[in-house]
C-alpha cells in the first residue's frame, strides 16, 4: 500500500501538471495571471525545462559523485545545432535528432578524456571544454552561431503548431513530457542494478573494482547519459524561449546549475527537481518585478539595481543555505514524509569523496 | 605509573554504507608496547586512524585522562603523540632535513634521532623519495622520535623490508620502547615476540581478545584460530 | 621580425598576467584541493579598486606616481578581501572541500551581479600615463611598454613566490601540504594558518594581476575576471596542482601559443588551441607537467 501510494504519487503530480493550462486559477502574488495564460505557462514551462536539465546534472552530481562545471556544453550542443539546423530549412526533428547525436558524440569524447582526471581536477578540465564551446559560438564561424548575440528560432521546417503566442500551452506540455523523461530515465535508472553500481562508484570506487567493473567505463556511460538528457533539454529551450544566446554555454550557467542542484539536495529523489523549480521561479520573477519596477517612478535606483541583477540575492541566499541547510531543501523537510532516501544523504557525500581520493594515493 | 595511558572504549567507524569498526575496546599501557594484531583488512589501520581523528568515528578515546575522540588531529598530536603511519609516508620532494624540519615541535632533540640512525645525518640534502624503503622508514620514525612524546602510533614498521632493516628497526623500537609506551600493528611475529608485552587482536572491525603477548603466541590453536598463522616458537 | 618580437613581447605580457592569476590558485588547490571559482573575483577586486583610486587621484590622465599607488592600493585590496572571505567563509568549513567550493561559486555569482550593480555592465576605460601606452626600444626593438610592466611584475612575484616556499616555515608546510596534506597534519602542524597566508598572498597576485590587466587591456569589465580565471585554470591543468615552476612554465607556452595562433591563424584559435593543448595534456600526463613538485 504504502509501495503503491510512494508510486503513484509523481504520476498524480504530473497529472496535476498536466490539465494546468484548462485550469483558469488564477495565483495573485505568485503569478501574474491564471494558469492557462500564455505568460504563466512560459514562466512554469522554463520552470520544467530546467528542472530535467538539473536532473539531468544530478546524475552525475549527486548521483556519481562528478562534479563538472561545463555542463551547459550538452546543453547547448542540443541548442545550437537545433536552432542553425531548422534556419537553414531542416525540418525540426531532423534538426533536433542532429543535435542530440552532436550531444551524444561531444559527452562521450570530452567525457573520455576529462575522465582521465578525478576530483577538482575533472571540475577543471570539464570547465576548460565548455569554454571551448562558448569560444566557438561567440566566433560566429561562418556567420551561423549568431556571436554575441545570439539566434532567434525561425524557418520552414517548425511545425506551426509549436509557434506563436497561442500555442504556448503545446510547448509548455513538450516541456512536461521532457521533465518526465529525464526524471523517469534516472529514478528507473538508480532503482536498476546499474544503479548499485553507480553508487558504488560514488562511494567507494574500490569496491566496483573489486566486482570486476571498470569505473571509468561507468563514468563515461552516466557523463554520456547525463550529456543526451541535457541535450535534449536544449532542443525543448530552443523551441520554448524561440531562440537561445551564448550564454546557455557559458560556466555561469552550468554554475547555476550546480546552486539548483545544491538547493534541493544533491543525489535525492525530489531534490534537484525542486531546487531547480525555486530557482528558475525566483530568478525569472525577479527580473520581471525589476523591469516594472524600474519603470515606476521614485523608485531607488539601488532597488532597481538590486532586482535587475537577481544573481546578487540568489547567490547570497545561496552561500547561506550551504551554511545553514547543507542537505538542501529537501533535507529541511522529516525524512518520513519525504518518502525514502535513495542513496547516502549529501552530508556523507563528502565522506564519500574524500574516501574515493584517498584510495587513490 | 602503571595504569593505563589510552583508553579505547566502543570505537566504531563507518564509511558510508560499511562498517570498519564494531566497536573496539582496549587499554594501552602506561609503559612498554601493545601490539594490535590481524589478518590484512581486519581494521588496525583503522583503528588506528580512528584514534588519532584522522577518520570519524563514534565511541571514547581517552588520552591521558581526556576526552579526545574525534578532537582534530594536529591538536591530539601535539598533545604528545608521535605517529608513523603504514607505507612511512615521507614527503618523497622535500629533503630528509626538510622531512624532519617539518615534524619539529617544541623542543626537537636530533641528537636522539641521528644516535638511532647515523644514516639520517649524512642525508639530509637527499630528497626523501629517492631513499631506499629502510631509509624511508628511518625518517618516517625520525619525524616521530624528534619529540618528546607521551605515546608512539606505530603501523607495521617492517612491512615490505629486508631481513637486515627489520632488524635495525627492531632494535631502534626496543631501544624508543623503554623510554615511551608504543602502540604498534606489526605481521611480523618475531618482532612482536620481542617487543611486545600486551595484545590486542581484531577481526573482522571486531575485538577478537586481549591479553599477554606471550600467551598468545604460545599457543598454536590460538594463534592459528586468530591470526590463520602458525606461531613461531621464540 | 619586428612582428615576431612584438607578438612574442604580448605573449609574455599576457603569461604573466596568466601566471598572476593561477599562482594562487595553484597553491590553493595543492592545499586544500578547493577549487576557489571566486578567484576571478579577487581579479576583478584588484582592478576595480585600481580603478577608482587612479581615477579619484589623477582623473582620466593620472601620473606615474596615481598609477603606482592605483596597483598597490589594487593588490592590497585584493590581498585584504581574500583574507576575509578566508576567515569568514572558508575556514569555518574546514576540511569540507565540497562546501568551501560552493561557497566561492555563489560569491563569484554574486559578486559579479555587485559589480555590475555598482558600475555597470559595460567596459570602463582604465585610466593611466601615457607612457605606458608606447614602446621602449631594446636591443633595437620596440617593445609595447604594458607587457614590459607585467612581466617585470610577474617575474618579481614568482622569485619571491619560490624564496617563500624554499624558506619560511609555511613555505615547508605548503610545500609537504601539496604532497601530503593529511601527514603534515599528523605531524601536529595546523595547516589552517598556512591555508590562510596561501590564500591571501593568491588573492594579492590575482588582485595585482587585474589592476595591470586594466593598464595591458586598456579597460575593464565585470566579467573580465571570470574570463581570465578560465585561462588561469587552464594554466593549473597544465602547470600541474600546486606546482609554482609548473605554473610558470604552462602560463608561458599558453600566452605565447595563444598570441602566435590568434594573430596567424584567426582570432580566437589561438584560444581554442590553449583548450586543446590542455586536453593533450591530460592525455598524456593528467598530473600536469611538474607532476607535484611545488618550488
Ligand atoms: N576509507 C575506506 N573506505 C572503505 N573501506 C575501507 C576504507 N579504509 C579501509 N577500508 C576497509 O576496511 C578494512 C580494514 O582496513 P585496514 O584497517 O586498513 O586493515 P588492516 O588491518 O590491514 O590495517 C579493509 O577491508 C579495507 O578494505
Ligand atoms: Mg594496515
Amino acid at each position: 500500500m504504502k509501495s503503491l501510494l510512494h508510486r503513484a504519487w509523481p504520476v498524480a503530480v504530473a497529472a496535476v501538471l498536466a490539465i494546468l493550462p484548462f485550469s483558469a486559477v488564477d495565483i495573485p502574488v505568485l503569478f501574474d495571471g491564471p494558469f492557462a495564460q500564455p505568460g504563466t505557462l512560459q514562466l512554469l514551462a522554463m520552470c520544467l525545462i530546467f528542472a530535467g536539465v538539473v536532473q539531468s546534472y544530478d546524475l552525475q552530481f549527486g548521483r556519481t559523485g562528478l562534479m563538472s562545471f561545463g555542463h551547459a556544453l550538452y546543453f547547448a550542443a542540443g541548442a545550437y545545432p537545433t536552432c542553425v539546423l531548422v534556419r537553414a530549412g531542416w525540418p525540426l526533428w531532423q534538426a533536433a535528432a542532429a543535435a542530440l547525436c552532436a550531444g551524444t558524440l561531444l559527452a562521450v569524447v570530452l567525457g573520455a578524456i576529462a575522465l582521465h582526471t578525478d576530483g577538482i581536477g575533472f571540475a577543471m578540465v570539464t570547465l576548460a571544454f565548455a569554454q571551448a564551446g562558448t569560444l566557438t559560438i561567440t566566433l560566429n564561424p561562418a556567420g551561423l552561431t549568431g556571436g554575441d548575440e545570439g539566434l532567434v528560432l525561425n524557418g520552414p521546417g517548425l511545425p506551426a503548431w509549436l509557434t506563436g503566442v497561442t500555442n504556448t500551452a503545446n510547448l509548455y506540455w513538450l516541456a512536461l513530457a521532457y521533465v518526465c523523461a529525464a526524471v523517469a530515465v534516472v529514478w528507473l535508472l538508480m532503482a536498476s542494478p546499474a544503479g548499485r553500481i553507480i553508487t558504488g562508484v560514488r562511494d567507494d570506487t574500490r569496491r566496483v573494482s573489486v566486482l570486476g567493473l571498470n569505473s571509468y567505463v561507468v563514468k563515461l556511460s552516466v557523463f554520456t547519459l547525463s550529456g543526451v538528457l541535457a541535450a535534449a533539454g536544449g532542443i525543448v529551450y530552443v523551441l520554448t524561449t524561440g531562440g537561445v544566446s551564448p550564454h546557455v554555454a557559458s560556466t555561469a550557467f552550468t554554475l547555476t546549475l550546480l546552486v539548483m542542484v545544491v538547493i534541493g539536495g544533491p543525489g535525492t529523489r525530489w531534490g534537484p527537481v525542486l531546487g531547480a523549480v525555486v530557482y528558475t521561479y525566483l530568478d525569472q520573477r525577479l527580473t520581471a518585478v525589476s523591469g516594472a519596477v524600474s519603470v515606476s517612478p521614485g523608485t531607488p535606483g539601488w532597488l532597481a539595481g538590486l532586482l535587475s541583477q537577481p544573481l546578487l540575492l540568489l547567490g547570497i541566499v545561496f552561500i547561506l543555505l550551504v551554511y545553514f541547510a547543507p542537505g538542501g531543501l529537501s533535507a529541511l523537510r522529516p525524512r518520513k514524509s519525504f518518502g525514502r532516501t535513495d542513496t547516502t544523504p549529501p552530508g556523507d557525500f563528502q565522506k564519500a569523496r574524500r574516501r574515493v581520493a584517498k584510495l587513490r594515493r | 605509573m602503571t595504569g593505563s595511558l589510552l583508553q579505547v572504549r566502543g570505537l566504531s567507524v563507518r564509511a558510508g554504507s560499511l562498517q570498519l569498526l564494531h566497536g573496539i575496546s582496549f587499554d594501552v599501557a602506561g609503559h612498554g608496547t601493545t601490539v594490535i594484531l590481524g589478518r590484512d583488512g581486519a581494521g588496525k589501520t583503522t583503528t588506528l586512524r580512528a584514534i588519532l581523528g584522522q577518520l570519524r568515528s563514534s565511541g571514547s578515546v581517552c588520552f591521558a585522562g581526556q576526552e579526545v575522540a574525534n578532537m582534530p588531529t594536529h591538536a591530539l598530536v601535539r598533545m604528545g603523540i608521535g605517529y608513523v603511519p603504514e607505507d612511512r609516508r615521507v614527503f618523497p620532494d622535500l629533503t630528509v632535513a626538510e622531512n624532519l624540519r617539518l615534524a619539529e615541535r617544541d623542543r626537537p632533540d636530533y641528537d636522539r634521532v641521528y644516535t638511532l640512525f647515523p644514516d639520517l645525518a649524512q642525508r639530509g640534502k637527499q630528497r626523501a623519495g629517492t631513499l631506499s624503503g629502510g631509509q624511508q622508514q628511518m625518517v618516517s620514525l625520525a619525524r616521530a622520535l624528534l619529540n618528546d612524546n607521551r605515546l608512539l602510533v606505530i603501523d607495521e614498521p617492517t612491512k615490505g623490508l629486508s631481513p637486515a632493516v627489520v632488524t635495525t628497526v627492531t632494535a631502534a623500537l626496543a631501544a624508543v620502547a623503554r623510554t615511551v609506551p608504543v602502540l604498534l600493528v606489526e605481521q611480523n611475529l618475531q618482532v612482536v615476540s620481542e617487543l611486545a608485552h600486551g595484545a590486542v587482536v581484531v577481526n573482522a572491525g571486531r575485538l577478537a581478545w586481549t591479553g599477554n603477548t606471550r600467551a598468545l603466541l604460545h599457543d598454536a590453536q590460538l594463534t592459528r584460530t586468530l591470526l590463520g598463522v602458525a606461531a613461531r616458537r621464540p | 621580425m619586428t612582428t615576431i618580437v612584438l607578438l612574442a613581447v604580448t605573449g609574455l605580457g599576457l603569461a604573466a598576467l596568466y601566471f598572476l592569476a593561477a599562482s594562487g590558485l595553484t597553491l590553493v588547490f595543492g592545499l586544500a584541493d578547493v577549487l576557489n571559482l571566486a578567484h576571478g573575483l579577487l581579479v576583478s577586486v584588484g582592478a576595480y579598486t585600481a580603478w577608482v583610486t587612479a581615477t579619484s587621484l589623477g582623473g582620466s590622465h593620472p601620473s606615474t606616481r596615481d598609477i603606482a599607488i592605483a596597483v598597490v592600493a589594487g593588490t592590497a585590496a585584493g590581498a585584504l578581501a581574500a583574507t576575509v572571505v578566508e576567515v569568514t567563509m572558508i575556514r569555518p568549513l574546514y576540511q569540507r572541500t565540497f562546501e568551501q567550493i560552493l561557497i566561492t561559486v555563489g560569491l563569484s555569482l554574486a559578486g559579479v551581479a555587485l559589480l555590475q550593480i555598482v558600475w555597470g555592465t559595460q567596459p570602463l576605460t582604465f585610466p593611466k600615463p601615457a607612457w605606458t601606452a608606447t614602446v621602449s626600444t631594446i636591443a633595437g626593438m620596440a617593445v609595447p611598454n604594458h607587457s614590459l610592466i607585467l612581466i617585470a611584475a610577474a617575474a618579481t612575484v614568482l622569485i619571491g613566490l619560490t624564496l617563500f616556499l624554499r624558506h619560511t616555515r609555511i613555505g615547508l608546510i605548503v610545500r609537504a601540504g601539496v604532497q601530503d596534506r593529511e601527514m603534515v597534519i599528523a605531524l601536529g602542524v595546523n595547516v589552517r594558518t598556512a591555508f590562510t597566508v596561501v590564500f591571501a598572498i593568491g588573492g594579492a597576485a590575482a588582485a595585482l594581476g587585474g589592476a595591470l590587466g586594466g593598464i595591458y587591456f586598456g579597460a575593464i569589465d565585470p566579467s573580465q575576471g571570470a574570463a581570465l580565471l578560465i585561462f588561469a585554470i587552464g594554466v593549473v591543468i597544465i602547470g600541474g596542482k600546486g606546482s609554482i615552476t609548473g605554473t610558470a612554465v604552462a602560463a608561458t607556452v599558453v600566452g605565447l601559443l595563444q598570441q602566435f595562433v590568434n594573430y596567424y591563424a584567426a582570432a580566437g584559435a589561438g584560444d581554442l588551441c590553449v583548450i586543446a593543448l590542455l586536453a593533450a595534456v591530460v592525455l598524456v600526463r593528467p598530473q600536469g607537467l611538474a607532476g607535484g613538485k611545488t618550488a
